[in-house]
């Protein structure tokens, strides 16, 4: 091992570095614990993400540790925020270039089409997961292809095209540390950017211990980093194809971005002498004038740095190899139908919203068993499955701050809201929730019964004992503690202060 | 697959979004750009964990040698200094991988983010940028360009198949936040500003 130990990263100046994903202050989780697994998946029933978050509760190291590490994540967002001035102004550019180009986006899909082939690149149409896949597997084919080398994709994931590639022979390579890892411990990622966020180091050297063969009693980061890195080179150098996914597509070049920290879409796509990209049709944008308000948001709300360390335009391929792109649709023409939840195909897939998220934070992304997490997880996922899904909209305390760090300016916490009128709507709700629902409604829909119950409801929670209110069926008792109650509502802090004062002025306004 | 082409973009038509969505115009935001952009350049480089080389007047490639510190083949795509590898029409793309230091000039620099690019022109093997385990950009002070609107303006994306923004070393903190450098690509980067 030739690892270059060193605790923490600094700059000439001394000062710690925290680019990229890095903490920036030192996070150590203190013990191991076994870790808490995801969501348990039973066919097409609806997902049971509660369940599923108190288990990860109920592990206190790595809830700790998961809630400090994004919290750390989105305090670094801010910061970067407010060090350009324009922030704002970004972020309703992105979101009107996004709005603008899925209006026209046949428009668009079919002028990238022609760029990239006038340039050499073979554009491939799937309507849907299974399609992809059969078309990758048929150019892997074709060439003999048996092992592949991987970035990062969130759309793979939507498709399943690892189990598909596994079943079909193919030996898949992930290249992206975080991905890495979660292929090697046959689970899904639990977060878009960072996927093995809600495992500790000693989770990631007992899967390295079993897989790769590293020391299972060492977990430094930079050990097994280190020890990744020397077992994937090889694979990396012997790999017949290459595949990516892709962040960005600019029509007006033909060209597609990918962003990575490690490099690896770089050496995925360049070693091999074939690269197939994966790109969802919604990740059109105009012009090489739009592109640099993506990539001055994209980092930024992700991680808290200014850049993401490679940053890589493929306009064609290079000399003596082979370039394709398939253009997935998968459910997202059809959701440019739907008028309340089209604008969740503005999304760039930064993960800002999990990384505010006091429910994700504390559960954990696999609680979700679906392959969005957190907020934007919960108005996407149901498009794919509204029945396994129903259950994901109530995931959310509402409070707008996904809303809020968006930068694309995604309305989520609406969308959540809209959800659950949907869903209830369509009959997609659970027994609980309706009985819940049914006499909430009743007590909302008159002023009379709901002023009478305010008093009723204060003094039951200023007495009721401590079990009564985090008990099981109330799923907000959990990991919170319900603010103290006020002495008066505001009704009667009102007749009593001011009603007395305007009596005389406008009789009866109040009631 | 044609029949999957015309069923996807006929749904998108089907399913238009309603109103007008005008394409935006996009300034550059480079009113406060300072005159020298040197500095920030080095500040933006040194945070996402580049190195500045200090220049030596009498012998421009002195800092380059010093640079070099590990044994190991040197692969060197410009012209002011010779590596003991040569790259040649026949040099396939994992033939970098055994180097220790390639050393390589960028087609320009963004100060707003410390990035350098690299086009095919500038790597010759597109796996020079990342394969070797550290790297020695030269970069030209007059192609520092302010702000990544700047960069976008240029003319490369026009003219490569394959472009680059290289902003310090490849880098990971997929465990516990823990930034390790070298992940997959290179270990170290340094910079040396030289015309």
């Amino acid at each position: 091992m030739t690892a270059e130990l060193h605790e923490e990263l600094t700059d000439p100046h001394g000062e710690q570095l925290d680019h990229g994903a890095a903490s920036s202050r030192p996070l150590k989780s203190r013990i191991a614990e076994p870790q808490p697994r995801g969501a348990k998946i039973r066919g097409n029933r609806p997902v049971d993400q509660s369940e599923a978050a108190n288990r990860f509760m109920a592990a206190t190291e790595h809830e700790a540790m998961h809630d400090a590490r994004l919290w750390d994540l989105r305090q670094k967002r801010d910061k970067e925020m407010h060090g350009i001035e324009e922030w704002e102004e970004l972020r309703n550019l992105a979101s009107g270039i996004k709005e603008h180009t899925l209006s026209k986006l046949d428009y668009y899909l079919e002028l990238f089409e022609k760029n990239a082939t006038a340039n050499g690149i073979k554009v491939h149409w799937a309507k849907d997961g299974a399609e992809h896949n059969a078309i990758v597997l048929e150019i892997l084919r074709s060439r003999g292809v048996e092992r592949l080398i991987k970035s990062k994709s969130m759309l793979t994931e939507e498709c399943g095209f690892r189990e598909f590639m596994a079943h079909n022979h193919v030996e898949v390579i992930e290249t992206d540390l975080g991905e890495r890892i979660q292929q090697l411990d046959d689970e899904a990622p639990s977060h878009v950017v960072v996927p093995a966020v809600h495992k500790l180091r000693t989770d990631v050297a007992s899967v390295f211990a079993k897989t790769i063969g590293s020391d299972p009693d060492n977990a430094d980061a930079h050990y097994l980093t280190e020890c990744q890195r020397e077992a994937t080179r090889p694979l990396i150098l012997s790999a017949q194809a290459g595949m990516t996914g892709g962040n960005f597509v600019v029509a007006e070049t033909g060209t597609f971005v990918v962003c990575t920290n490690e490099g690896n879409a770089d050496l995925s796509a360049n070693t091999p002498p074939l690269h197939i990209a994966s790109i969802g049709i919604e990740k059109l944008i105009p012009g090489l004038n739009e592109l640099p308000v993506f990539i001055r948001l994209l980092s930024r709300s992700a991680l808290g740095s200014p850049i993401t360390q490679y940053t890589s335009h493929f306009r064609g391929p290079r000399e003596g190899g082979e370039m394709h792109v398939v253009l997935v649709d998968n459910g997202r023409s059809e959701r440019l139908g739907m008028e309340k939840f089209w604008p969740g195909l503005k999304c760039i897939r930064c993960g800002a919203c999990m990384n505010t998220c006091p429910v994700f934070r504390r559960s954990g992304g696999l609680s979700y068993g679906a392959t969005y997490a957190g907020p934007i997880g919960l108005i996407i996922d149901p498009t794919f499955n509204v029945h396994k899904y129903r259950n994901l909209p109530y995931s959310s305390t509402m409070n707008g701050s996904c809303t809020n760090v968006c930068p694309v300016k995604i309305n989520i916490h609406e969308q959540i809201a809209d959800w659950r009128k949907t869903l209830a709507g369509d009959g997609e709700i659970s027994p609980v929730k309706k009985v819940m629902m049914k006499a909430a409604g009743e007590v909302l829909a008159s002023p009379v019964v709901y002023r009478a119950s305010l008093p009723l409801g204060r003094s039951a929670l200023r007495h009721l004992p401590h079990f009564m209110l985090y008990n099981k069926l109330n799923t907000w008792g959990r990991k919170r503690d319900i603010p103290e109650t006020p002495k008066q509502t505001f009704n009667e802090w009102y007749r009593k202060n001011r009603k007395s004062q305007e009596k005389s002025q406008s009789e009866g306004e109040n009631s | 697959m044609s029949g999957s082409r015309d069923a996807i973009l006929g749904a998108i038509r089907h399913n238009h979004i309603q109103g007008e969505h005008p394409r935006p115009a996009v300034p550059l935001f480079d009113q406060a750009a300072p005159a020298d952009l040197k500095v920030l350049f080095q500040k933006s480089l040194e945070r996402m964990g580049g190195k500045i080389l200090i220049p030596d007047v009498p012998d421009p490639m002195a800092p380059v040698r010093q640079a070099i510190v590990k044994p190991g083949p040197v692969v060197s795509c410009v012209p002011e200094f010779e590596g003991d590898m040569k790259i040649t029409p026949q040099t396939k793309p994992t033939d970098i991988a055994p180097v220790e230091y390639a050393v390589l000039r960028a087609a320009f620099g963004v100060a707003e983010t410390g990035s350098l690019c690299f086009t095919e022109k500038q790597l010759h093997v597109n796996t020079t940028g990342f394969l070797p385990q550290h790297l020695i950009v030269l970069l030209d002070p007059a192609q520092i360009v302010y702000n990544l609107h700047n960069a976008y303006q240029r003319p490369e994306w026009l003219q490569a198949h394959y472009a680059v923004f290289q902003s310090g070393p490849s880098a990971t903190a997929d465990i516990e936040g823990v930034l390790v450098h070298g992940a997959q690509g290179v270990r170290s980067l340094s910079v040396l500003l030289q015309p």
